[in-house]
C-alpha cells in the first residue's frame, strides 16, 4: 500500500533558498506497532509560511510535536538553523525552545491565570522577566490581536473560542520568536473569525520576520496563510509546492483532498484498511 | 441415519477446532508474563520521574511563589479534616481503651495508650490517608487535566519546564507540610483522648497529664513525624505522576486520580509497616 502510494504520488520538489531555517529528514515515528511517521522530509526557508495539510490520522501532530521536542522521533535529523536538535541536552533545548512559540489547536491556556499572566507566562517564568515589564508587553501584544485591557483580567473559561484564540495568538508571539507554530489554527471557528485569525496570524508572521509551519486541514485557511504548501500522507509527504501551484498538481492525493472528493486514492486505502 | 452422520460431524467439527492444552498453558504463561513485564516497567517509570522529580527540587530555578502557594493548599486548607481525624480518633482510642483494660483493672494506662497510639501510628497514618484522599486526588485531577488539554505542552514551548514549575513545588510543600499536620494532629489526638478520660471516663486532670507526659519519649513523636515527611512525599509524587502521564480525556484524569489515592493509600500503609520496623524493631 506504501509502496503504491510511493510509485503513484511524485514529490514536486520546489527549489528552496539556501537558507533553510528548519529541516527534517527521514523522520520517523512509531507507537508500538503503529507506524506514524514514516520518513518525513522537509524544508521550511528562513521567512516564509508553510502549510502542511493532510487528513485526520496522518502524522502531522506527531510530526508538529517532534519538531517541538514533545515527542522523540525513533530515527531521522531535525535541523534548526543548520544545526541538530536531535539529543540536545535541557540546557540545549531550553535556549532552542526561545527561538519557538506555538499556538496550539484548543489554545492551551492556562486556566487557573488571568488572560494577561497567560500572554506573560513565557516572559515571567521562562524568561525572568520582571512582572510589570511582561504585564505592559503582554497588553501591547493582546492589543496587537485586538484584545482590549479588560480583558486581561478575566479568566479562559470567560471567553468565547475565537477569542481565547486571539489569546493563544497573544502567547506565541510574546517573546518575539523566530519560528512560529500553528496547530489547527481555525479548527472549531466560524468562518468569519476563521478569517480573522487568518489575517492575524499573517500580520503576526510579518510583523516579526519570522518562518512559520502550520498543520491543518481547513483549505481555506492553507491557501490564506501558506507561502508553500505540503501534503503529507501515510507518514510522508507526497507533495510540496508554492501555493499557486496547489490547483495545477497532477497529483491525485492532493487533487482529491484540496477537492474534499469522497472517492479517490485516498479513501481507497482508507476503504481497504477497514 | 442422517442424524447419527450430523452428530458424529459435529463432534469431529468440535475436536478439530478445540485448542490443544499446551496452547491454553502457553496462553496463561503469556499473560502472566505480560503483567510481569507491565509492572516492571511501571516500577521503572515511576523511578525514573522520582528521579527526575527529586533533581528539579534541588535544582534552580525555584519557585518560591508556588511553593508558598502549595504549602497553604496542602498544608492550611488541610487543617480542618486532619484535625476532625485527630480529635475523634483520640476520643474513640480513650473509650475503647478504658473498656478494654478496665477488665484488667488498668485504667490507669489510658492515657499511656492514647499518647503512644496517636503519635506512633493514628496521626501519621491517618493524616496521610486523609491528605492523599484530599490533596493526592487534586494533584492528579488537575496536572491531569493540565495534561490532556495540552497546557504542560504549551509550558514547554514556553521554556518553563513542567517539573520545576508544576511538580517540584508539590513535592516539597508534600514532604514538608503532612510532619506539621502529623504535629497538630498529635496535639488535638492527645486532647481528644484528654478530654473523654476527665469529663466521661471521670479521670483526674492532673494524672491524666502528668501519666501522658511520662509516658511518651521523644522517639514516639519523631518517628511519627518522619513517618509523615515520607507519607507526604509519597502522596506528592504519586498524585503527580498519575496526573503527568493520564491520557485520554475525561475519563484518563478519572483514572490517574483514582489511581493516585489508591496507590498512595496502599504505600503509606507499606511503609508504615517498614519505618515501624525501622524504629522499634
Amino acid at each position: 500500500m506504501t509502496t503504491t502510494t510511493d510509485q503513484t504520488a511524485k514529490q514536486e520538489e520546489k527549489e528552496i533558498p539556501e537558507s533553510c531555517k528548519l529541516q527534517l529528514c527521514g523522520v520517523k515515528k512509531s507507537f508500538n506497532s503503529k507506524k506514524v511517521l514514516r520518513g518525513i522530509d522537509l524544508k521550511v526557508p528562513q521567512g516564509q509560511s508553510l502549510v502542511v495539510i493532510g487528513g485526520s490520522g496522518t502524522g502531522k501532530s506527531v510530526m508538529l510535536k517532534c519538531v517541538l521536542g514533545l515527542l522523540h522521533p525513533d530515527e531521522g535529523s531535525i535541523m534548526v538553523d543548520g544545526r541538530e536538535t536531535m539529543g540536545l541536552d535541557a540546557r540545549d533545548r531550553n535556549r532552542l525552545m526561545k527561538k519557538f512559540g506555538m499556538l496550539f489547536q484548543g489554545a492551551a491556556l492556562f486556566d487557573s491565570m488571568k488572560i494577561w499572566e497567560n500572554v506573560a507566562f513565557g516572559l515571567v517564568q521562562g524568561r525572568g522577566m520582571d512582572r510589570n515589564d511582561a504585564q505592559a508587553i503582554a497588553l501591547e501584544k493582546m492589543k496587537a490581536v485586538g484584545l482590549d485591557e479588560q480583558v486581561g483580567d478575566l479568566y479562559p473559561a470567560e471567553l468565547s473560542g475565537g477569542m481565547q484564540k486571539r489569546v493563544g495568538l497573544a502567547r506565541a508571539v510574546a517573546a518575539n520568536p523566530e519560528i512560529l507554530f500553528f496547530d489547527e489554527p481555525t479548527t472549531g471557528l466560524d468562518p468569519i473569525m476563521a478569517d480573522v485569525i487568518n489575517e492575524l496570524i499573517i500580520k503576526s508572521v510579518k510583523e516579526l520576520g519570522a518562518t512559520a509551519l502550520s498543520i491543518t486541514h481547513d483549505m481555506a485557511s492553507a491557501r490564506k496563510i501558506a507561502d508553500v504548501i505540503a501534503m503529507i500522507h501515510e507518514g510522508r509527504i507526497i507533495w510540496c509546492g508554492p501555493v499557486g501551484e496547489l490547483d495545477h498538481t497532477d497529483n491525485e492525493y492532493v487533487d482529491q483532498f484540496i477537492h474534499g472528493r469522497a472517492e479517490g486514492p485516498i479513501t481507497d486505502i482508507i476503504g481497504k484498511a477497514a | 441415519m442422517d442424524a447419527d452422520t450430523k452428530h458424529d460431524r459435529t463432534v469431529e467439527d468440535c475436536i478439530k477446532n478445540c485448542k490443544p492444552v499446551t496452547d491454553y498453558v502457553l496462553d496463561s504463561c503469556e499473560a502472566i508474563g505480560h503483567t510481569i513485564v507491565n509492572l516492571f516497567l511501571a516500577v521503572g517509570r515511576l523511578a525514573m520521574f522520582m528521579a527526575q522529580s527529586v533533581l528539579h527540587v534541588f535544582l534552580p530555578p525555584f519557585f518560591p511563589r508556588l511553593i508558598g502557594r502549595q504549602l497553604i493548599d496542602i498544608g492550611y486548607y488541610s487543617l480542618p479534616v486532619v484535625g476532625m481525624t485527630a480529635l475523634f480518633t483520640g476520643m474513640v482510642l480513650a473509650l475503647q481503651s478504658y473498656t478494654g483494660f478496665a477488665r484488667f483493672n488498668a485504667e490507669g494506662a489510658v492515657a499511656g495508650v492514647v499518647v503512644l497510639s496517636v503519635t506512633r501510628e493514628l496521626a501519621p497514618v491517618l493524616a496521610g490517608l486523609m491528605v492523599a484522599g484530599r490533596v493526592g486526588a487534586a494533584m492528579a485531577a488537575e496536572i491531569g487535566t493540565m495534561r490532556v488539554t495540552e497546557q504542560i505542552d504549551a509550558m514547554v514551548t514556553l521554556s518553563v519546564n513542567p517539573f520545576k514549575y508544576l511538580i517540584a513545588p508539590r513535592i516539597i510543600a508534600g514532604t514538608l507540610m503532612l510532619p506539621v499536620l502529623v504535629l497538630v494532629g498529635d496535639i488535638i489526638g492527645v486532647f481528644g483522648g484528654y478530654i473523654v478520660s476527665i469529663y466521661n471516663l471521670g479521670f483526674s486532670p492532673g494524672n491524666y497529664l502528668t501519666q501522658t507526659w511520662n509516658m511518651m519519649e521523644t522517639i514516639d513523636v519523631v518517628s511519627g513525624l518522619v513517618k509523615a515527611g515520607v507519607f507526604g512525599l509519597v502522596v506528592a509524587m504519586l498524585g503527580c505522576y498519575h496526573g503527568f502521564n493520564s491520557q485520554r480525556g475525561a475519563q484518563g484524569v478519572g483514572a490517574a486520580t483514582t489511581n493516585a489515592v489508591v496507590s498512595a493509600s496502599i504505600l503509606i500503609l507499606i511503609f508504615n509497616y517498614i519505618l515501624t520496623q525501622v524504629f522499634f524493631s
